[in-house]
């Protein structure tokens, strides 16, 4: 399973974590210091994969962004990096040619969007059709939301008038 | 797309961002976190809008690393919000901030278990994925059935069953009682039958952990699972959409295999048929394509069949045609192929008949122990640690030795050990195991933890013909000038016991062989001393006839030391000029040590041990090998510099005195004396706790306590009289006379120099304490922690350390304690950060008080400028760009050097490479220049590329022209000093043995490339 998804900017920032195995806040910030150091330092024409821990880290480089998931010493390395890429592609999708830009203050889209994508360490859906409507029917429940709130609070302006 | 917009939030990440520095961005922070706890104070005037942007805000900041620990009750108050925009943001920030054991959490069950068994489809979405990535086992116990019945219902859509079988799989792993196998293995059978890919997916990944624990339930649900892979290995029935890269879901693939690989085996022929045509499809059908996803995903499937043939023991043509794609695989340029290729020979090595052809590769995966990649690099060591045995084992280990001197720190320890146990475990003969544990003793005497020492000291001892052979080899070795201290052990207790063997060989009489240990005295350990002190007593008896000069000169050593302030120090050396005064008993007493019971290695136990251990978790019984490996490093974290030979010893002699009073008038003499005569495989002599010491504990108990039957108040008296001599001296000189009396051991520059060089080590050792010092760097970062490690049984008190750093490092030290206890160590973090560029280096103040002696010492730090630098290897296409935009001072400069220290060319190539300045081959095609080229890190210059180019002169080594180019003028002139210094005046310490290190790129027939940068070069540099 993946125990963590970590996403790392070159200069070691971080720009999303989700962790599906039990860590402490001071863990956390251990295991992100940690791997931000080992993965960073990698040169460009190495494989993806690193032994941490007693685990493997399989990982990617877009651009500026490191792409990292943690999973178990015996899963199948080479199915989480194209699970990274599927990720990268659905993010693609639906920003419109993704930068990190888009990342940072549109984390909480890459939120849902991974939640649709991964579930309990697990791969959930491996069509980017089906995420990206999925995507969309949320995207909508809350505009709508927002157009209530709008026609009610003007209801209520008119009516307060 | 839609963005809807969330100004507030927007303004904060773009202020964040424009903060100039951490200070900055703290303040600006803690601000926010100050406005965002007031609002939630006052949380009537709160709209959801407002409280769903300030949960996003927090959400940020905790992802900046900051502690939020506030707000966690307002954000699970978001998850009760009747409308889905905030009930979203509550869901998903609630999963985000906490993690299952977290209190509020459990607050929200009701909620939760509302949405999910509520109409909505959209609020039962959201609570499956939270209880699916963040539920205990709370959760597990009231939401269980509730989800299965979502998985299980016709009514529900796709989206919501997928979700639901994933869900249920986080609520089996926290307790497996929610799911009823009796019940539910119909069920799973049925959902194999699923035609939404989706769903199967993630019913596929429950199946998988099912099955982990119980194939024999899940029968019904193999042949479904054959099924579904042939329909995708096909390609039947499978929607575009859920094809990658124009393969049906790889990843579905992969889990069913993976699934398969927990059933023992396939009974049914015609299942087992239809699998196969299967599998040799994939094996056979993968082809390398250049789209590199593509590649990626086909190679994933065909990695999880070849481990599925593994496991299915299919028949031996189909294994050597595994075998064969390996071999392949590990030697293609695809590094992550050939990760994978090492790796999975490794697995393979556990299934039969399958040896004798992975041996075939021997070759290519020893080039693979030199690849660029560590991950790699491990895992070829991996395999080379699996494959070894009686017939490879001489070639293996060997190439583990000729490769320990090359290999990174960080790979050191784990090699000398696996190197250890394979030559133990397969030695054609016993002498060619000597000769590989001293040369790794020899080449990495740091990493040599002592029980691989005291093995072969117990092979010695229990192997007659070995003796003489071993008291030889390691006179060889200890003849040397510069000499690891843990060889000096070994070659003490081995010439002691057996240098007699040797008495006619020319130089090697008694008197030769004292004078060759004692010369390693002064440069020694305290631990080390008391092994000395018995060779020098055992050389003394078996001198015959007496040499009456050399009985003085070793009398005269003990005299010294019976005062010794080393409690172990004094107490041999007390005890053995007394017993060599009583003249002829001395013979027994001191008589050779007796054979050593028959016990298994506690290397190799430790292996066995760790193997079991792994066995038994993983379901595969492929993974547990390469397991093990990892295992035996974790277990061995003793700084090898004998802190535990010192424990041994001080609890031998406490355990052992009581029964060795053997004066005249004790009870116990005769019990006593007839095991000191060899007896001791009937007394166990070790006790219990110390397992990882019972291999050598044996013969330290019977050398050691010998003394003990000289009579114990005697002791006591020298005891004290040592005591009262050095209240008495304090009386008479001043107490500032006593400062810095202390003498260090070992010579602090060269220590200084070696740690410039490695990242961890000793920096300072007296009488009293040790300070050692490990460096972790990071870019412009360096963590660095300090040891100080009280050597005595009292206590170092007044205890001082200050860091005096120069003007470009920034440094955070933590407060070191007043007084380090008995023993004890205590680690003390040094936070650096490098600002500019500079030479200039960093002194630690450091003082104690150990009874009346002020000790103060100024210790140069090792934190210099090529700790801030990292190798990099620049290719001719990029170099040369950046050489020709350099152009001129201040950011290249050029210099003739001379005076420097003439030196061949691989020597000057391993300095730099030594430096963390990589050596790029092949630009510059005359043999007598080297180009190199390394990053520099610092705040003010970020990651900085470095140029350099050497040009020497055969004719005359002690001058060359040296250019150094890089984008910051500062840094182009420290460095080019840096360089100078190091080529001029290179410290004579024991010198880090590189001449083996030499890198391909040294060689003197570098290949030109075609556009011949010659010419490049030199027209630059005109």
């Amino acid at each position: 399973m993946i125990h963590f998804v970590l996403l790392i900017s070159r200069q070691g920032k971080v720009r999303l974590t989700k962790w599906y195995s039990p860590y402490s806040q001071k863990e956390r910030t251990k295991v992100i210091r940690e791997l931000g150091g080992v993965i960073l330092s990698r040169g460009p024409k190495l494989c993806n994969f690193v032994d941490w821990r007693g685990f493997k880290v399989v990982y990617k480089r877009y651009a500026s962004l490191y792409f990292c998931m943690c999973i178990d010493q015996d899963d199948n390395e080479l199915e989480v990096l194209e699970i990274i890429h599927h990720f990268v592609e659905i993010l693609d999708r639906y920003f419109g040619s993704v930068c990190e830009l888009d990342l940072i203050f549109n984390f909480h889209k890459a939120y849902y969007i991974l939640d649709e994508l991964l579930l309990a360490g697990e791969l959930q859906e491996t069509s980017k059709k089906t995420v990206a409507r999925l995507i969309a029917a949320q995207d909508s429940l809350v505009e709508t939301a927002k157009e209530q709130q709008g026609s009610i609070s003007n209801i209520i302006a008119q009516a307060t008038k | 797309m839609t963005m809807h917009g969330m100004r507030g939030l927007s303004v904060f990440i773009s202020d964040i961002r424009n903060c100039q520095n951490k200070e900055q961005e703290r303040l600006r922070i803690d601000k926010e976190l100050g406005n965002v706890r007031n609002r939630f104070k006052n949380e009537k005037g709160l709209t959801p809008y407002e409280k769903k942007k300030y949960v996003w805000k927090m959400l940020y900041i905790y992802m900046l690393g900051y502690d939020v620990d506030f707000g966690h009750m307002e954000t699970v108050s978001l998850i009760s919000a009747p409308k889905y925009p905030e009930k979203q943001v509550g869901y998903i920030a609630t999963s985000c901030l906490l993690n299952e054991n977290n209190d509020f959490l459990r607050l929200a069950i009701n909620t939760v278990r509302n949405d999910i068994i509520g109409r909505n489809e959209t609020f039962q979405c959201l609570a499956l994925t939270m209880v699916g990535n963040i539920g205990g086992r709370e959760f597990a116990e009231s939401l269980a059935p509730d989800v299965q019945n979502l998985l299980l219902s016709s009514s529900c859509r796709p989206l919501v069953r997928k979700k639901a079988a994933l869900c249920l799989l986080r609520l089996y792993r926290k307790n497996p009682d929610v799911v009823n196998v009796d019940g539910w293995a119909d069920r799973m059978a049925q959902l194999l039958d699923e035609r939404d890919l989706g769903v199967l997916t993630s019913s596929m990944s429950l199946l998988v952990a099912l099955v982990s624990n119980n194939h024999e339930a899940y029968w019904s649900c193999l042949p479904k699972c054959v099924k579904i892979l042939e329909r995708l290995a096909r390609n039947q029935d499978v929607p575009q959409e859920y094809t990658y890269y124009g393969i049906p879901s790889p990843w579905l693939q992969v889990k069913t295999m993976r699934a398969l690989q927990y059933f023992p085996t396939i009974e049914d022929p015609s299942t087992r048929r239809t699998l196969f045509e299967v599998l040799q499809r994939i094996l056979m059908g993968t082809d390398v394509v250049k789209n590199v996803n593509k590649n990626n995903a086909s190679h994933a499937v065909l990695f999880e069949a070849l481990a599925l043939v593994m496991h299915l023991d299919a028949e031996k043509e189909m294994m050597s045609q595994c075998v064969a794609l390996l071999g392949k695989f590990i030697a293609v340029r695809e590094p992550n192929i050939r990760y994978l290729g090492l790796e999975n020979m490794t697995r393979m090595l556990m299934v039969t008949d399958v040896q004798e052809i992975i041996k075939r590769h021997q070759a290519q995966i020893i080039t693979s122990l030199k690849d660029p990649d560590v991950s790699i690099r491990r895992r070829a060591l991996d395999l080379l640690y699996g494959m070894c045995d009686v017939t490879n084992a001489k070639d293996i280990v060997e190439e583990l030795l000729q490769y320990l001197s090359s290999a990174d720190f960080t790979m050191r320890e784990e090699l000398s050990l696996k190197a250890a146990i394979l030559a133990e475990k397969f030695a054609p003969d016993l002498s060619w195991y000597v000769d590989v544990i001293l040369q790794l003793i020899d080449k990495a005497g740091d990493f040599i933890s002592d029980d691989i020492w005291f093995r072969v000291v117990q092979f010695v001892t229990n192997n007659d013909d070995l003796q003489p052979y071993a008291a030889a080899k390691v006179k060889e070795y200890i003849d040397k000038p510069a000499v690891h201290e843990t060889m000096v052990k070994v070659s003490a207790y081995i010439l002691g016991e057996y240098s007699h063997l040797l008495a006619r060989r020319p130089g090697c009489s008694p008197k030769e062989i004292f004078s060759i240990l004692h010369e390693k005295l002064a440069t020694v350990s305290t631990t080390t001393i008391p092994i000395l002190l018995s060779a020098y007593a055992k050389i003394l008896m078996h001198t015959q006839p007496p040499d009456q000069e050399l009985q003085s000169q070793i009398w005269a050593i003990f005299n010294k030391y019976e005062s010794c302030i080393d409690a172990e120090i004094q107490q041999r050396a007390v005890e053995y000029l007394a017993l060599c005064q009583k003249g002829a008993a001395l013979m027994d007493i001191l008589a050779e040590m007796p054979k050593f019971p028959e016990r298994k290695s506690s290397l190799i136990k430790r292996a066995e041990y760790s193997e079991a251990d792994t066995a038994e978790q993983s379901a595969t019984k492929l993974r547990a090998q390469q397991q093990t490996s990892n295992a035996l490093v974790v277990t061995d974290q003793y700084p090898a510099n004998g802190v535990t030979l010192r424990i041994s010893v001080g609890q031998l002699s406490l355990i052992k005195v009581p029964s060795m009073i053997t004066t005249e008038n004790d009870t116990s003499t005769d019990q006593a004396l007839s095991q000191q005569n060899g007896s001791l495989s009937k007394v166990d002599p070790q006790p219990p706790s110390v397992d990882l010491l019972s291999d050598i504990l044996g013969p330290f108990a019977v050398e050691g306590p010998p003394g003990a039957t000289v009579q114990s108040e005697h002791i006591a008296v020298s005891g004290l009289e040592g005591g009262s001599d050095a209240v008495d001296g304090s009386a008479i000189v001043p107490v500032e006379e006593h400062t810095n009396t202390v003498q260090p051991i070992g010579n602090i520059a060269e220590r200084f120099h070696a740690l410039c060089l490695k990242d961890s080590g000793v920096l300072y050792e007296d009488p009293y304490i040790q300070i050692g010092i490990k460096a972790e760097g990071r870019g412009h970062h360096v963590h660095l922690v300090l040891f100080l490690g009280n050597k005595n049984t009292a206590p170092l008190v007044s205890v001082h350390a200050i860091i005096l750093p120069p003007a470009h490092l920034k440094m955070e030290f933590s407060l070191v304690p007043d007084t380090i206890p008995p023993r004890a160590q205590v680690q003390c973090p040094l936070e650096i950060v490098n600002l500019r560029p500079s030479r200039d280096v960093a002194v630690l103040d450091f003082s104690y008080k150990f009874g009346t002696n002020m000790v103060n010492v100024k210790l140069r730090l090792p934190a210099v400028l090529n700790k801030f630098l990292q190798p990099i290897q620049v290719p001719a296409e990029e170099f040369f760009p950046q050489w020709r935009s350099l152009s001129g001072p201040p950011l290249k400069l050029q210099e003739v050097v001379r005076g420097v220290r003439p030196m061949p060319l691989p020597e000057m190539a391993n300095l730099l490479d030594s430096f963390r300045i990589m050596i790029c081959p092949g630009l510059d095609p005359n043999p007598n220049n080297l180009v190199a080229s390394t990053t520099f890190y610092s705040e003010s210059t970020h990651a900085m590329l470095c140029l350099v180019r050497i040009e020497t002169d055969p004719a005359d080594r002690t001058q060359l022209r040296m250019t150094l180019a890089s984008g910051d003028p500062s840094l182009t002139f420290e460095l080019k000093e840096f360089i100078k210094e190091q080529l001029i005046s290179i410290p004579t310490a024991r010198s880090p043995a590189p001449a083996p290190k030499a890198p391909p790129t040294a060689q003197p027939t570098p290949q030109i490339p075609p556009n011949d940068p010659a010419a490049i070069l030199a027209g630059l540099l005109s």
